[in-house]
């Protein structure tokens, strides 16, 4: 085991900018790719009903 | 469809990777605690090419064989490529701050692999400029094409130019010079980033094909598919 307690492990051996700030960045990207990508998805199934229903309404 | 088991193969290499590297993998003698960034770093920086060959690949594909397929395989590598092309920037920026002495330098190779991301962004921006997205997919191939030719430069630039980024620790052909389990790190958290880039790639080309083909009655038949 490389920690003594979990402020160690916070601190990074006096590197936890570097080490966070990498690892911080990573993950919101990451899940910023996923979450838009299921708004993107949602947008288009949304629109792809919306014209079901128009087509479907019309005479 | 598969996209959920990617994700969900992403998220489990990535705990186990990053329980490894953390908790397992031992205090690097000259770095200290600041190493830990190699097991985002070095995979980011794998993806970051590899994901251009395979977009290469698939816009070389599309313009041989004029499949619509390909050119959409392409486009919906390009965001994820661009993403893990700046994280291996980013998070050698962070690294090199406590190891050089420097966020960045102008050497070779962190600059072809900022002209990597220049190649992801010029894709991008010429395919959304053309409307006709046949047109568009072709154009797009060319330019990625043609870019294919920074990825050995990338590769190779630790080797032809005399580099502060240092050389490979790990190659085909030599056992790797660093720690089993920094190794098992590096490796598990790669594959995890493979499986989130074919997850995200999925999801994406999913959307483009809805997009595109929106008018098709197949669309809408598949819409009545209970799913």
């Amino acid at each position: 085991m490389n920690w003594g307690s979990w402020g160690d492990f916070f601190a990074m051996g006096g590197y936890a900018l570097y080490v966070w700030g990498s690892y911080g960045v990573a993950l919101v990207l990451m899940v910023t790719e996923v979450g838009l990508l299921f708004l993107r998805k949602r947008n288009i199934l949304d629109h792809l009903d919306r014209m079901r229903g128009a087509r479907r309404t019309a005479p | 469809m598969l996209a959920p088991w990617f994700g969900a193969l992403a998220t489990l290499f990535c705990a186990v990777g990053l329980y490894l590297g953390f908790f397992v993998a031992p205090t690097d003698h000259q770095q200290g605690e600041a190493y830990r960034i190699i097991f985002i770093h070095v995979p980011a920086a794998w993806m970051s090419m590899f994901l251009y060959l395979v977009m290469a690949f698939w816009a070389g594909a599309g313009l041989m064989f004029n499949t619509r397929l390909s050119g959409m395989m392409a486009s919906a590598l390009a965001p994820t490529g661009a993403l893990f092309t700046f994280l291996a920037l980013w998070t050698g920026s962070l690294w090199g701050k406590p190891t050089w002495g420097t966020w960045w330098v102008w050497d070779a190779r962190l600059t072809s692999e900022l002209i990597l991301l220049f190649l992801y962004f010029g894709f991008m921006a010429l395919q959304a400029a053309i409307d006709d997205p046949r047109r568009a997919d072709k154009a797009g191939a060319v330019l990625a094409l043609v870019g294919v030719v920074n990825i050995p430069v990338i590769y190779f630039s630790v080797q032809w130019w005399n580099t502060l980024h240092q050389g490979a620790s790990v190659s085909l052909t030599r056992a790797p010079t660093m720690a089993a389990a920094m190794f098992a790190g590096m490796i598990v958290m790669a594959l995890a980033f493979w499986f989130y880039s074919i997850a995200a790639s999925f999801l994406r080309v999913r959307c483009i094909i809805l997009e595109r083909e929106r008018n098709n009655d197949w669309v809408a038949d598949w819409l009545r598919t209970p799913r």
